[in-house]
């Protein structure tokens, strides 16, 4: 009876805890095009119960819904910005892997840009600067030409 | 009685590096050699006492002490070995024991293999090393203890996370150690530089082995990770722009800047400031990524042990390191003159190109993984940053460093004409947009990543052997093959390491623009195509693992009527963490991998399965793997062997 007991317990857990695939294929479009943009579109958008996953790679329940959402929302003609503003209108930016270009947003987006270009300027100078001194500074100091000079006499 | 003893080492320890961070550092100062010879053997005790705790907490896993809270939350009775021992560092207390072990066997080394350096440098390194180490062993003592008892101890453990019972994983973390940690030496001799106000070309040969072995082992590690996420996670994934493993780039990407701009140093005495402050900030970012890793303030699929408190302590040991080595920067930056002069093009201004390439793409990645943190506290904005910004933003740095990479290993020292390098590499840029053409007209139609992809990697690959029958010199045929085998073995390591940064730029451009996917439902005994392959699903059967219940499917690949592979892709189930796994059944070839995936069974019969074809797979991980070979050869080097402004000439090579 313990026994028996166990196992069902061991195989409720199982049960339970079934790795689902990412996509299931019950999900899959007919039109080959249509799933193509789901995928796209899935690969940009976050599972909201994961960890830093996309819904496109994620097991869970939720990210399955959001899945289905997607491609409704395809079917039902929408555009991809439209399906997309429909997702983000409902869950929040949260879900956007993709950060949008708004607002503070800018600073982001701006960053790497912009400080290569502050690099590139500063870079710039100091190479200038040591070029400068390449030009202003003979290679050797005038003792040492002098002790050149010696040697050479020598 | 074994664990208590390793508590207590663990606290003598503590101690011995409190003695090491104050009294060489005042003996250098005062100038007394007593005083300053106190490290060396400080180091090497620090050294043994964690040893002697590591080994004692290894010991209380290996024979599953369930008194020990820490063991009976990661591990059972019939985990198998491997990950009983690879279970010390698979949570939180252990991985720290382990950082701080390392951390204290760099010490040693430098104690051990100092014996080149001057003693007032050797002291002060040894100060600034057991200070790191009297930092991260009050955060081990007073807020990560893993010698904690139970009062009542259960029959049996918790086991480990199934997902990091893996030989890949088994491995990761140390490497990973050894790289984080391993970047403290660069930041010690920094400091300690500065603490003299002394930086010359002897110090940049010295940091430089360093540095070197830390980034090798760091680049060992992170691949190992991409690896472990390709075959275990179950989709072919390989990199996910995930905080942790942020972490782990950042620092990396650094050390790369850092082994560039300290060649400057050594060779013409240029780029000083630079340098210290690279070296400082490599191991800054080190401790950004324990800090981000170990307080779970992004959140990420590696936060299975973080504690926000214990977060705020790295963050206060962050700062007070930062701080304290940017302040002493602030002040002794500006005595640091430059003595090498150089034009605008030159073997010195490339390398100054690629520190600010190598410089923002890193501060790239960093302000993208703490953006949504900003967004939160500053507009309150909750927000994600994922892979589409990273790949925007970051891969232009990269494209731009390879394009550059070839012609500027070219150029000579101080002075230089752009078409002199230009000219030996007219062949290599030829046959790169030939392979590049040829690609694109044969995939037809497909996206462009490919084709470019494969011309930026041959670019880099053809530039750097270019650049070994350039400095062979003179000869013909075999005359010039010998020479080219008798190269310095760290012109060898630098075309080795080039050459696998371009193996890896076109595997990932390949992997991402020519990978096959296929999922669809499949009942026993039917095939289906895939690629020009025919898989069938010839058998689904229960199998009994020694801690987990598995289902085995039986999967045969053909092509026509050859057969290719059997694979046995899995899903297993862990009863005790309750936690299902995916093990991926892989035919891993050179020019593809065949990657297949069992899913669940479905209502009406049948499987659903999850296939795909991944081009050139292995070339990302051999590319790496290229780049750590790279290293090792530059480290082997006879010029580390005699080093320069040696006092004695003491045969030395500080690595591992």
């Amino acid at each position: 009876m313990r026994l028996m007991r166990a196992r069902l317990t061991l195989a409720l857990c199982v049960a339970l805890a079934m790795p689902a695939l990412a996509v299931q294929p019950d999900e899959v479009l007919a039109d080959p095009a249509l799933e193509a943009r789901a995928r796209e579109l899935s690969r940009g958008l976050r599972c909201l119960v994961c960890r830093n996953e996309t819904i496109d790679d994620s097991n869970a329940d939720l990210a399955r819904d959001l899945r289905l959402l997607v491609r409704e929302r395809l079917l039902a003609g929408d555009t991809d910005a439209a399906a997309m503003a429909f997702i983000v209108d409902r869950y929040g930016e949260y879900v956007l892997l993709n950060p949008t270009t708004g607002g503070a947003n800018l600073i982001l987006w701006l960053a790497g840009p912009g400080l290569l270009l502050a690099g590139l300027g500063i870079s710039g100078l100091y190479l200038r600067g040591r070029r400068g001194t390449a030009e202003a500074d003979p290679l050797l100091s005038s003792d040492e030409k002098a002790r050149l000079a010696e040697i050479l006499k020598e | 009685m074994i664990v208590e003893l390793g508590h207590f080492a663990l606290i003598l320890a503590f101690a011995v590096a409190l003695v090491q961070s104050v009294v060489p550092l005042i003996g250098a100062q005062k100038r007394w050699a007593g005083w300053m010879a106190v490290g060396e053997p400080a180091a090497t005790v620090q050294f043994l006492l964690i040893g002697f705790s590591f080994a004692a907490l290894t010991y209380a896993f290996v024979t599953s002490d369930f008194s020990l809270r820490l063991v009976v939350m990661n591990s059972h009775t019939l985990k198998p070995m491997l990950y009983k021992v690879s279970g010390v560092w698979g949570n939180h207390e252990g991985s720290l024991l382990l950082w701080v072990l390392i951390l204290a066997l760099f010490g040693a080394c430098a104690a051990w293999f100092g014996g080149n350096l001057p003693a007032g440098l050797r002291a002060r390194v040894l100060a600034v090393q057991g200070m790191i180490g009297v930092a991260f062993l009050a955060f081990l003592l007073f807020t990560s203890n893993p010698f904690v008892r139970m009062a009542e101890p259960p029959f049996n453990g918790e086991d480990l996370n199934p997902l990091l019972q893996d030989p890949g994983l088994a491995f990761h973390p140390p490497f990973l150690y050894l790289g984080y940690v391993g970047l403290s030496m660069a930041f010690s001799f920094a400091v300690a530089a500065l603490i003299e106000g002394r930086v010359d070309a002897a110090w940049g040969r010295w940091v430089r082995p360093w540095t070197l072995a830390a980034w090798i082992f760091l680049t060992i590690g992170i691949a190992m990770g991409s690896w472990w996420a390709y075959y275990e996670l179950g989709w072919g994934g390989f990199w996910f722009w995930d905080p942790v493993e942020n972490a782990s780039f950042m620092p990396w990407l650094i050390a790369i800047a850092l082994l560039h701009s300290a060649i400057v140093v050594e060779k013409r005495e240029a780029l000083k400031a630079w340098t210290i402050l690279l070296a400082i900030l490599a191991f800054g970012f080190s401790l950004i990524g324990t800090f981000i890793v170990r307080s779970g303030v992004l959140t990420s699929v590696h936060a299975f042990a973080n504690d926000p408190e214990r977060g705020v302590f790295i963050l206060a040991i962050l700062a007070v390191f930062m701080g304290g080595a940017l302040t002493l920067f602030a002040f002794r930056a500006g005595s640091m003159e430059a003595k090498g002069v150089f034009s605008m093009v030159s073997r010195e201004s490339a390398l100054v190109l690629n520190n600010l390439l190598l410089a923002v793409a890193c501060f790239v990645v960093f302000i993208g993984t703490i953006w949504p943190l900003i967004a939160d506290l500053l507009w309150d904005r909750k927000l994600s940053v994922g892979e589409p910004f990273f790949n925007a933003a970051f891969t232009p740095f990269m494209i731009a460093l390879a394009v550059v990479l070839p012609l500027g290993a070219l150029l000579p020292w101080k002075r230089a004409k752009a078409g002199w390098a230009m000219r030996n590499l007219w062949g290599a840029l030829a046959l790169a947009l030939a392979l590049g053409a040829l690609a694109f007209a044969l995939q037809s139609g497909r996206s462009p990543l490919g084709p470019i992809g494969l011309m930026l990697g041959a670019w880099v690959v053809f530039g750097a052997t270019t650049e070994l029958w350039v400095r062979a010199g003179r000869g013909r045929g075999l005359e010039r093959l010998g020479r080219i085998a008798r190269l310095p073995r760290a012109d060898w390591g630098k075309a080795t390491s080039h050459a696998g940064l371009g193996v890896t730029i076109f595997a990932v451009a390949a992997i991402n623009a020519w990978a096959i996917e296929d999922i669809r439902v499949v009942q026993e005994g039917e095939s289906f195509p895939l690629g020009g392959f025919s898989v069938t699903l010839t058998d689904v059967h229960e199998v009994q693992g020694p801690n987990y219940l598995s289902t085995m499917a039986e999967m045969t690949v053909m092509r026509g009527d050859r057969v290719v592979a059997t694979l046995f892709p899995e899903k297993r189930i862990y009863p005790v963490a309750a936690m299902p796994t995916t093990e991926a059944g892989i035919d891993f070839g050179l020019l593809r991998d065949i990657y297949l995936v069992i899913g669940d069974p479905q209502t009406d019969g049948g499987w659903a399965v999850r296939s795909y074809i991944k081009p050139f797979a292995n070339w990302i991980w051999a590319g790496a793997l290229m780049m750590a070979l790279g290293g090792f050869l530059s480290l082997s080097d006879r010029r580390y062997r005699i080093a320069a402004g040696a006092r004695r000439m003491a045969a030395a090579v500080p690595a591992e």
